[in-house]
């Protein structure tokens, strides 16, 4: 480590902290000042516009009483957990089976990958159709002759948030199985080979050598995921716009329609302040590893 | 230390230099002379025929001589384009004109940005040819601030010709009665009788007309033009509106979540559904589909509600501008808007009836003569009245509550007597 | 070597695998083979019959109304404007925020002084901020610097919400480089941005790659920012996407709109698709890791 004398900097030193400087500024900028901006706001009567007249808490206490903002959060802890925990448990195993097929690296992979590079602007049509038992499986599995099949989740207020969380499953799971990849690469070789001298079988070899060792792949799919979660919202548009009624509400999509569609910005950014909250609660502990490692 | 900072700031300029000075370069061609005599327009008329109608106007504007920059912005009846709005003006860099309605435009009069357009209005004598339910909107605070262009009205009903003759349904129908009769008979048919996309807004509009046919014009207006009556949001009369709701969900689909309104419309034309509750922009649907009115589809009004107009208006509101050439550039769409040529044109392109009452109606079709009479008489009468689905019933806030209650009881999570109770909440809680 | 060939597989296991592995392409293929057949077909088959089935007549004709004549306003452009209005802003907003991140990632680890550590962590807390919250903040910023409704203000905003991400993999990547190497070209004389240039810049490949994929992939496919930020001149193409298959009435013109939506997601697919082995590797370089 370089650490000189507090006061006094050398030329690279200068050099070192002006290079960095664009990127904290907007930091400071567009971050925290709006995150500050955002929190004074939810203080504030505004409505359409920002009106710079203090509330107190009232806000808040209108958020709560809100049964779009109960719905968009039991939605949030669905979909959150669904779509971290089965796009993990999926891009692990296809990163497993890609990894024990070497063909399968070059055909598979692109395959599972390339959701990721779509925006949900131009699949959001295709799965709306798919999702839609007038048009899509429904339809196809009866015109097959499975007259029975039903699949209409969509259109159900209790089942919709499943068919959003089936569509983003779609969209990621290749980019975690490439976050798992990479770490099976990386995994310690010694380690396997005592595994088999030891007559493990491939399944034990798995779950108790090679799994346990993909801990920061595990940690940064979580990361990532979870902050794709949090952030959902052109899928929800897309696929169902919130509907049927508010049955697929997101915080996001709750904020944005609150700010937004109904003029109480207010509310909106008491909604904000609370999914920042909701993250620091998640982020920062991975933040301070991060930090704390090196 | 001050050295320092000094530099960073230096080299902070030095390397957002290419971001900014592109940007003074393409404002100041944007501010330059021969942009000054542009105007631009944000609006969400993106699909043929719209695109189409408010080709007319962009044509007579730049026969004058006025550029149109065109932003379009789709999406939910101008919910996207509303965003961008606030952007923009949150900028300081509002557009032209934009396309708004009703309480949309009251909103953000309010915030003192829009233009005044009271010279043109003075001089064109507008007070005399716009209905006063629209001049509501067009007007705040004793001064014109938006030029209307066309009237769509609500409550309306349309249906298969065919499906109703086959099984013996007389139309029009007027009753409450007759309608669930002949939507029991469909049913039984084995076909879809209400073809209904359960969008919030959609079932909106369906419940106003409910709402209207229930109690009457006097009801209607106390209901759902603010400022809304709680005393009336309780009564009985509101709770026989929900069960009529409920009854028109028992002659819905399966499918009917989250569909939209011009699927539903293609439902009917297709002989698939009998019924379609919805605005006289449907009727665009039917005549595109190469259908006869009074042969192959007939449109009439929501059963019991005859004689009154729930309508919406679309309407072109400026925003202040520092400049002379660009207000003057303003004043050049807001007089074409209002000419009473490209009231007829542009209104027998999109399927609306013209904001004016004194236009010729020659070359309408025989609907549309018929609804530009109605609006005269409802004008007449004093039952034309905001729909509150589309934005002039109530500002968005409340709108949206409402939305919120309906369509959570025609989805089934409250009981007829629950949606009283939480629609007289939502709205005291959204005012 | 994989693990592959450390274990041992039956040649039954590996047809299971082969078969898992194909049902699962199917479930991610489904939906772009949905696009792309029904791009190809004229509406009445489209209206008519199953999602699903080749075209009975095949045409190309929607993907060149998609591009060049399609109403997207009142004006019938197609969508080829606003493809080159997003390739004006991708690239400005990718490599500057790929220069600001290599920077940045290279002070804070290998520069280090008091305090980078709790300034990368709120550096890095940038990248979990809802989108939704900034606009308005956003909007006022870019009318005071004068840039609202250009690219360039795009070009901004993008960056500002990128450079935490390219901090991230930048940082975690040269972290794994031995401090030494930074020291010993110290010692010889080297200063910083010699050092920087060459040394740590050459082993950076597989980083910049998953970088600039990472980044390319966001800013096309950006929606809420183009569409709040950009006016008529800078909008880009997911806006006018949007404004195609978005309209409220009229005909829905799904084989248009398909060829469109595609046509849209071509730029990003290439990247990965021919990139994906970077990809790949440049996480494993540690750009992304816990």
């Amino acid at each position: 480590m370089i650490i000189k004398n507090k006061w006094h900097l050398s030329k690279d030193d200068v050099v070192a902290r002006v290079v960095l400087f664009p990127t904290v500024l907007l930091s400071a900028v567009c971050v925290y000042g709006f995150i500050i901006y955002t929190i004074y706001i939810s203080f504030t009567g505004s409505t359409i516009m920002p009106i710079y007249e203090w509330v107190g808490f009232e806000n808040y206490e209108k958020l709560w009483q809100l049964r779009h903002w109960h719905i968009a959060i039991k939605n949030m802890a669905i979909f959150g957990v669904l779509y971290i925990g089965i796009s993990t448990v999926v891009g692990l195993v296809l990163a497993i089976l890609i990894d024990m097929n070497r063909m399968g690296e070059i055909i598979f992979r692109p395959v599972f990958l390339y959701p990721m590079a779509i925006s949900f602007i131009v699949t959001g049509t295709a799965w709306k159709w798919f999702l839609d038992p007038g048009i899509g499986l429904e339809h196809i599995m009866h015109l097959w002759g499975f007259a029975s099949f039903k699949f209409a989740w969509i259109k159900n207020s209790d089942f919709a948030i499943y068919t959003v969380v089936i569509a983003a499953i779609w969209q990621v799971t290749g980019f975690v199985m490439v976050i798992f990849l990479a770490g099976l690469r990386g995994i310690n070789h010694t380690t396997i080979e005592s595994g088999v001298v030891d007559g493990a079988t491939n399944f034990q070899l798995y779950t108790r050598v090679i799994i346990p060792q993909l801990g920061a792949s595990f940690l940064s799919a979580f990361v990532i995921l979870g902050h794709m979660a949090i952030k959902s919202y052109d899928l929800v548009i897309a696929l169902t716009n919130g509907g049927p009624g508010q049955a697929t509400a997101l915080p996001s999509t709750f904020m944005y329609s609150y700010t937004f569609t109904r003029s109480r910005m207010g509310i909106g950014a008491s909604a904000a302040v609370m999914m920042l909250i909701a993250i620091m609660l998640i982020i920062v502990p991975y933040i301070k590893k991060q930090v704390e490692e090196d | 230390m001050k050295k320092l900072l000094v530099i960073m700031v230096m080299l902070a300029v030095v390397f957002s230099a290419p971001v900014f000075a592109g940007g003074q370069q393409e404002k100041a061609e944007g501010d330059g002379q021969q942009m000054a005599k542009a105007i631009e327009v944000l609006h969400w008329w993106t699909s043929g025929g719209e695109a189409a109608a408010l080709n007319v106007l962009k044509e007579k504007v730049e026969a004058e001589g006025i550029k149109w920059v065109d932003t379009p912005v789709a999406g939910g009846s101008g919910v996207q384009a509303m965003t961008v709005l606030r952007s923009r003006v949150t900028a300081g860099n509002p557009p032209a004109a934009v396309q708004m309605l009703g309480y949309d435009i009251l909103d953000w009069a309010e915030m003192g940005v829009v233009a005044n357009l009271n010279e043109l209005a003075e001089e064109e004598n507008w007070d005399a040819v716009i209905p006063d339910a629209i001049k509501k909107f067009s007007k705040y605070d004793g001064k014109w601030i938006a030029a209307p262009v066309n009237v769509h009205s609500e409550n309306w009903v349309w249906a298969n010709q065919k499906i109703c003759d086959d099984l013996g349904i007389e139309l029009p129908i007027t009753t409450w009665e007759g309608y669930v009769d002949a939507l029991q008979k469909v049913q039984d048919s084995g076909k879809v009788a209400l073809a209904h996309g359960g969008q919030p807004w959609q079932t909106g509009t369906i419940f106003e007309s409910v709402v209207l046919g229930v109690g009457g014009p006097e009801f209607y207006e106390k209901t759902m033009n603010v400022p809304m009556d709680q005393d009336a949001l309780k009564s009985d009369q509101m709770l026989e509106a929900f069960k009529r709701m409920e009854t028109l969900r028992g002659f819905v689909d399966d499918n009917f979540s989250g569909r939209d309104w011009n699927l539903a419309s293609a439902m009917v034309i297709k002989g698939q559904a009998a019924f379609q509750m919805m605005g006289d922009f449907a009727k665009g649907e039917f005549l595109r589909a190469d259908m006869v009115p009074g042969e192959d589809f007939f449109g009439f009004r929501t059963p019991g509600t005859k004689g009154s107009v729930t309508f919406n208006a679309d309407q072109f509101v400026m925003f202040e501008k520092e400049s002379q050439a660009k207000r003057n550039a303003q004043k050049v769409l807001a007089k074409n808007v209002m000419d009473p040529e490209f009231q007829v044109s542009f209104n027998v392109v999109k399927g609306s009836v013209p904001a004016r009452t004194d236009v010729p109606d020659d070359e309408f079709t025989i609907i549309g003569k018929e609804a530009m009479k109605d609006l005269a008489q409802a004008n007449d009468d004093g039952t034309l009245f905001g729909s509150l689905a589309h934005g002039h019933g109530a500002p968005s806030a409340i709108k949206e509550a409402v939305f919120d209650v309906v369509s959570a009881h025609f989805n089934g999570q409250y009981t007829a007597e629950e949606a009283v109770e939480a629609l007289a909440k939502a709205v005291e809680a959204a005012k | 070597m994989t693990i592959s060939e450390t274990t041992r597989l039956s040649r039954f296991s590996k047809f299971i695998i082969v078969t898992v592995l194909t049902l699962f392409a199917v479930y991610f293929l489904v939906p772009f083979y949905v696009m792309l057949v029904n791009s190809v077909k004229p509406l009445s088959e489209i209206q008519g019959g199953n999602m699903l089935a080749l075209p009975r007549e095949f045409s190309f004709d929607y993907w060149v109304k998609a591009w060049k004549t399609a109403q997207v306003g009142v004006n019938a452009t197609g969508l080829r404007p606003y493809f080159f209005n997003s390739v004006k802003i991708v690239i400005p907003a990718v490599l500057l925020s790929t220069l600001f991140g290599s920077f940045s990632g290279f002070v804070l680890s290998k520069w280090r002084f008091k305090g980078d550590n709790l300034l990368f962590g709120l550096i890095l807390f940038g990248c979990f901020i809802p989108f939704q919250i900034v606009l308005i903040p956003m909007a006022r910023v870019l009318g005071i610097l004068g840039i609202a409704g250009t690219t360039s203000g795009l070009v901004l905003v993008h960056l500002a919400y990128g450079v935490g991400f390219t901090t991230l993999f930048f940082r975690n990547t040269y972290a794994n480089l031995p401090d030494e190497l930074v020291q010993s070209a110290q010692v010889d004389g080297a200063q910083f941005m010699k050092i920087f240039t060459s040394i740590i810049l050459p082993t950076s490949a597989p980083v910049i790659a998953v970088t600039i994929i990472w980044q390319t992939t966001n800013i096309w496919n950006d929606f809420l920012f183009g569409v709040s930020f950009g006016d008529s001149r800078s909008q880009p193409m997911t806006v006018a996407l949007n404004n195609l298959v978005q309209s409220s009435t009229g005909v829905k013109e799904y084989n248009v709109h398909f060829a469109g939506a595609i046509m849209a997601a071509l730029p990003t697919l290439f990247i990965y698709i021919v990139s994906g082995r970077y990809f790949v590797r440049g996480l494993m370089s540690g750009s992304v890791k816990g």
